[in-house]
């Protein structure tokens, strides 16, 4: 299988650690960012098929981090991970464009499933532009 | 509302009430009052003008009956019958029979001469010659006199009415002397009441007759000079230091003027008593009126405190509520607190599952990587666990209790509640605790729901980027030895009219939907019933400062 570039983002570090490394056993080139900035700066110099994106982080928030992603990256696919219990936050993002929306705590073989699906959506659109 | 505003309220209600209920019966009162007055006074001028035309008039006819009886008298026979004195007393003592009038009477010739006399001032009249005095040639010349009352030789007020009769050419002049007293009865008719008066003056403005009040006969009236009147008149005017109605009324003949003098005060002596009644009647109304105004406004005033009071004593419920509420807004920020160390559970957990799944564990050079994840769940359990054991902590306090606390703790316990929402909003939050704070009897729960309360408002306050100072302390104050804990934003402030009214219940200045108004208020009342207290200090542009406050002896309110 082609190698998904993914992105991690939260400001949960030992999380994003620990889901690079799961994704990249399974195949996946994983990269990880503990805030909605250094996201923005690995964006520029790597190339990220999918971002899972934390809602709830401090200085630049997940809505404002995927705003600006996908102004820069319209064809990047961003899941939005959440570990609130309301559905607003998940919903404002499907709203500006996310791919759809996972709650915490979420299994890594549901991860691996959403980014599978937001990537074959970027594929599709990518040939349609083409 | 405060006490304040309902005095300001009573206030408004009795001046408005008072102004719609006294105005229409004051413009009522005054209009009868003065209406009244007007018809009053028409009538006394109508009813004095009457009496001294009538008194007038009876005088005139008076006057009008001795001439025609002299005229009749000197007609009578011819001037040798009248010279004799027989003949004449015989006449006199007819005309004496039908009237006391006449004192005297004499015959005087053309020439002045006293011819005949009967009277009693026989001997000093007999042989007297008037040729020289003004009332023979005034009585030859129009034919009837009316003298002025004068002394004479008789000293005595007298007046004499004289006539001339002629036969050929001759002509002579029969004269009488009138006794006064009986004009002075016909005038004296006039006097109304008590304080009234009557009198005739003549053009010299002399007495002709005595006066109850203004002077003696033959002397100036202490009255205005009334003498050149033409015609009736009424008028009022302010003598002896008094307010007099005068009617006045000219004579023909003899050119004397009748005065009557009144007082309206004891001519409408019942009129001013029914006036005076009215007034009364009028006085107490009002009285009435105002004392009812201000009873009834005071009443409902006073129910509207009470029941303002029993609604302040719901606030038992809705303190309830707000504990609630509280708790509600806790359990979603423990969701999400406890829902992203869980997810680091979870992926370390199956990162250890994945890599068991892939070598011998001891000699793997991942055992050391194994051990990290395992350190690294415990760490995360336990974290959970804290928020967990706080959350029930804070259940459990639900009912009062009286404990032995450090508010020191109690701060400390209520910022890890706060912590994350300020971080994520990046606030700084800078605390200072009083090490040698002593610790204080109070409810802890009570105390941390009030902390919790002002430190979330802070945070609303200050919003992104703003910054909380919290400080705890002992002072002496007023109340004695107090310890307080005090919470500072460099929000916006808060405008002196709204401080004011910041501690009110349901006051509140947060957006529909954002705020019930319900924490500060709730947050004072516990303070109170905590034997403490809660001030703000804010300006506008310089941020807020909080400070709830406990006495050392704090003893809680049953």
């Amino acid at each position: 299988m082609e190698k998904i570039r993914v992105l991690i983002v939260d400001d949960e570090e030992e999380f994003v650690e620990s889901a690079v490394k799961r994704l990249a056993t399974r195949g996946l080139q994983a990269a990880g960012a503990t805030s909605g900035m250094q996201a923005l700066e690995l964006s520029e110099s790597q190339e990220f098929d999918v971002v899972i994106l934390d809602v709830r982080m401090p200085h630049m928030d997940g809505i404002a981090t995927l705003r600006e992603l996908k102004k820069r990256h319209p064809l990047m696919e961003i899941i939005m991970l959440t570990g609130h219990g309301s559905v607003d936050s998940g919903i404002k993002g499907l709203q500006l464009g996310a791919y759809n929306y996972i709650m915490k705590p979420a299994k890594i073989d549901e991860l691996i499933k959403q980014i599978s699906l937001a990537f074959e959506r970027k594929l599709i659109e990518q040939e349609r532009i083409a | 509302m405060d006490t304040r505003d309902f005095h300001v309220l009573r206030m408004r209600m009795i001046f408005t009430t008072l102004c719609f209920a006294l105005l229409p019966l004051l413009g009522v009162g005054i209009t009868v009052y003065y209406q009244f007055s007007e018809a009053y006074w028409n009538k006394i001028e109508e009813a004095a003008r009457t009496l001294v035309e009538n008194r007038r008039d009876s005088l005139e006819l008076f006057f009008r009956e001795r001439i025609a009886q002299l005229v009749t008298l000197a007609h009578s026979g011819s001037l040798s019958h009248l010279k004799d004195e027989a003949y004449l007393a015989n006449v006199f003592a007819l005309m004496q029979s039908r009237s006391k009038s006449f004192i005297d009477i004499g015959i005087i010739d053309d020439k002045g001469n006293h011819v005949a006399y009967v009277g009693p001032y026989y001997e000093q009249l007999k042989s007297v010659n008037y040729s020289d005095t003004q009332w023979f040639h005034a009585v030859m010349s129009s034919g009837t006199y009316i003298s002025d009352v004068f002394l004479g030789f008789r000293k005595m007020p007298h007046f004499i009415i004289a006539v001339t009769a002629a036969q050929g050419n001759r002509t002579w002049i029969l004269r009488a002397t009138i006794n006064s007293d009986i004009i002075e009865n016909i005038v004296r008719r006039g006097q109304v009441g008590k304080r009234g008066d009557a009198f005739l003056i003549n053009k010299n403005n002399v007495l002709q007759t005595p006066s109850r009040f203004s002077g003696k006969i033959l002397g100036k009236p202490d009255a205005p000079d009334f003498s050149n009147t033409v015609a009736t008149t009424v008028e009022r005017s302010e003598h002896r230091a008094k307010d007099l109605v005068f009617a006045v009324s000219p004579m023909v003949d003899p050119k004397w003027t009748l005065v009557i003098e009144e007082d309206p005060k004891e001519v409408l002596a019942p009129i001013f008593a029914t006036r005076y009644l009215a007034a009364l009647v009028i006085v107490s109304g009002v009285l009435i009126v105002v004392t009812g105004t201000i009873v009834t406004t005071r009443s409902m005033t006073n129910e509207l405190i009470r029941v303002q009071r029993e609604k302040a004593a719901s606030e038992d419920v809705l303190m309830q509520s707000s504990k609630m509420a509280a708790l509600g807004k806790m359990a979603a920020g423990v969701a999400h607190e406890i829902n992203n160390p869980l997810q680091v559970i979870s992926e370390k957990a199956g990162w250890m599952c994945d890599l068991l799944a892939k070598e011998d564990l001891k000699a793997s050079p991942d055992f050391e990587e194994f051990e990290d994840c395992v350190k690294k769940i415990e760490r995360q359990v336990e974290r959970c666990r804290h928020i967990t054991h706080r959350m029930l902590r804070f259940g459990r306090r639900m009912d009062p209790t009286h404990e032995v606390a450090d508010v020191n703790h109690i701060l400390q316990e209520t910022l890890t509640f706060l912590e994350n929402e300020a971080y994520h909003r990046d606030i700084e939050l800078s605390v200072s605790y009083d090490r040698d704070l002593p610790p204080v009897t109070t409810d802890s729960s009570q105390v941390q729901q009030v902390l919790l309360n002002v430190i979330d408002n802070a945070i609303d306050a200050v919003g992104n980027g703003g910054k909380i100072s919290l400080r705890t302390g002992s002072k002496t104050g007023t109340d004695g030895k107090v310890i307080f804990a005090e919470v500072s934003d460099n929000g916006p402030g808060i405008p002196k009219d709204v401080l004011k009214m910041i501690f009110d219940p349901l006051f509140t200045t947060k957006a529909v939907n954002h705020g019930t108004g319900l924490g500060l208020s709730i947050s004072h009342s516990i303070m109170e019933k905590l034997g403490g207290g809660i001030t703000v200090d804010s300006e506008v542009g310089r941020g807020t400062t909080f400070t709830i406050y406990l006495p050392l002896a704090a003893i809680m309110n049953p």
